[in-house]
């Protein structure tokens, strides 16, 4: 008998292929979660991923998991939704640069303060692919989209930075190049309790590379490989990202913060006493 | 050396599914032993597939597999098939 591709088990194999675009790294990603996921030891059936929209959206909607494709932005307020009803439940956000930091935005910084008690994966392509390569918060100046002809003129977020501000206790970065790097980080955020964030570097070769001149899928990843350096512990201030230029990989952050049940059921303990049930999920 | 070497049985082996290939080229590059090199059929998509064109040198190591987005490629360790 052939043996099987180790990820098919993980996969719904009736959809694909898929519809990402030759070259594109969201296949990518998805074999690298799939791997980390199942190093993970944790039962099927207590991991919830979450999307929102765009082509990285789509994920959920690929993984043989309990899977939640929702409405654009809101990936964050529904996983948050999922955890508190049923606290055990290991609920992974991936997403991409727009839903999450545009759209989504407000939701990414305030569950990072409160440290609730989830993962976020969200796969930087610098565009919005799915609607025709838009700019987005993450577009570097001077790039090239579809509504910034010129080249962008806003300074886009540093997304690390930004999560570690607002709180995440797990920040990593990583391109689609470095998959055994980027396998190990989705498999130490999917096991930290409280908010972590990985951010993956990925190409989008039909509506941001193209545009660009950056060539197709390989020749990005090529890219990757040559302008990346692996600095674990960077300050997170230092690692912003240029049109074309270096890209600072890593282990930023790993602390520890009480997560929003903990310090929730901590404080009413303190205050009620024995007459407070501490809270663990109305399932 | 390199002889001997040669003929032993290789470490690992390279399973292909053609179909699923969209001709990214992500696996000929980075499989680190060189074992691949684009075929010159064309699946029913009108890609050029991979093929093992020096299957001696797999190792086994999956980097294919992991690389590739459309899940069409993956290696197994010899011993892993028997
Ligand atoms: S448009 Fe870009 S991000 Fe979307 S599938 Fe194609 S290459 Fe990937
Ligand atoms: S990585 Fe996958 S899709 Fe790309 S050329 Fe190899 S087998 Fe085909
Ligand atoms: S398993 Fe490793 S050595 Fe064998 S073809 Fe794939 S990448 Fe190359």
């Amino acid at each position: 008998m052939e043996p099987k591709n180790p990820v098919v088990d993980y996969l719904r194999m009736d959809r694909i292929p898929h519809i990402w675009c030759p070259g594109c790294g969201l296949g990518t990603v998805v074999n690298c979660f799939v791997r980390a996921i199942k190093t993970c030891d944790i039962p099927r059936d207590l991991i919830s991923v979450v999307s929102g929209i765009g082509c990285t959206g789509r994920m959920a909607g690929y993984l043989k998991l309990d899977s939640f494709h929702t409405t654009h932005g809101r990936p964050i307020p529904f996983a948050t939704g999922l955890k508190l009803a049923n606290p055990k439940l290991k609920v992974i956000v991936c997403s991409g640069d727009g839903d999450l930091f545009s759209i989504g935005g407000n939701h990414f910084i305030h569950a990072a303060r409160r440290n609730t008690d989830m993962t976020i994966i969200c796969v930087n392509n610098f565009t919005y692919g799915m609607t025709g390569g838009q700019v987005t918060p993450t577009t570097p100046i001077e790039a090239i989209a579809s509504t910034t002809p010129y080249g962008n003129t806003e300074e886009p977020f540093n997304l690390s930075h930004l999560a570690e501000s607002a709180g995440a206790v797990y920040v990593a970065r990583w391109t689609t190049f470095h998959v055994r790097q980027l396998i190990k980080s989705i498999k130490e955020a999917v096991q930290k309790s409280g908010f972590s964030f990985v951010e993956i570097i990925s190409p989008c070769p039909t509506l941001y590379g193209r545009r660009n001149k950056l060539g197709d899928g390989l020749e990005m990843m090529r890219a990757f490989k040559e302008k990346s350096t692996v600095r674990n512990g960077a300050d997170t201030r230092e690692v912003g990202l240029d049109f074309k230029g270096g890209i600072v990989c890593g282990k930023f952050i790993d602390r520890e913060r009480p997560t929003y049940l903990e310090r929730y059921n901590e404080r009413m303990t303190a205050r009620l006493g024995a007459s407070y049930k501490p809270y663990e999920g109305v399932l | 050396m390199a002889e001997s070497k040669k003929s032993k049985e290789p470490r690992g082996k390279v399973f292909i599914n053609s179909e699923l290939c969209k001709g990214c080229g992500f696996c000929i590059e980075f499989c680190p032993t060189n074992v691949l090199e684009f075929s010159n059929t064309f699946n029913s998509k009108g890609y050029h597939p991979p093929a093992a064109a020096r299957p001696e040198n797999c190792t086994g190591c999956d980097l294919c597999g992991i690389y590739c987005p459309d899940f069409a490629i993956f290696g197994i360790l010899m011993k892993a098939v028997a």
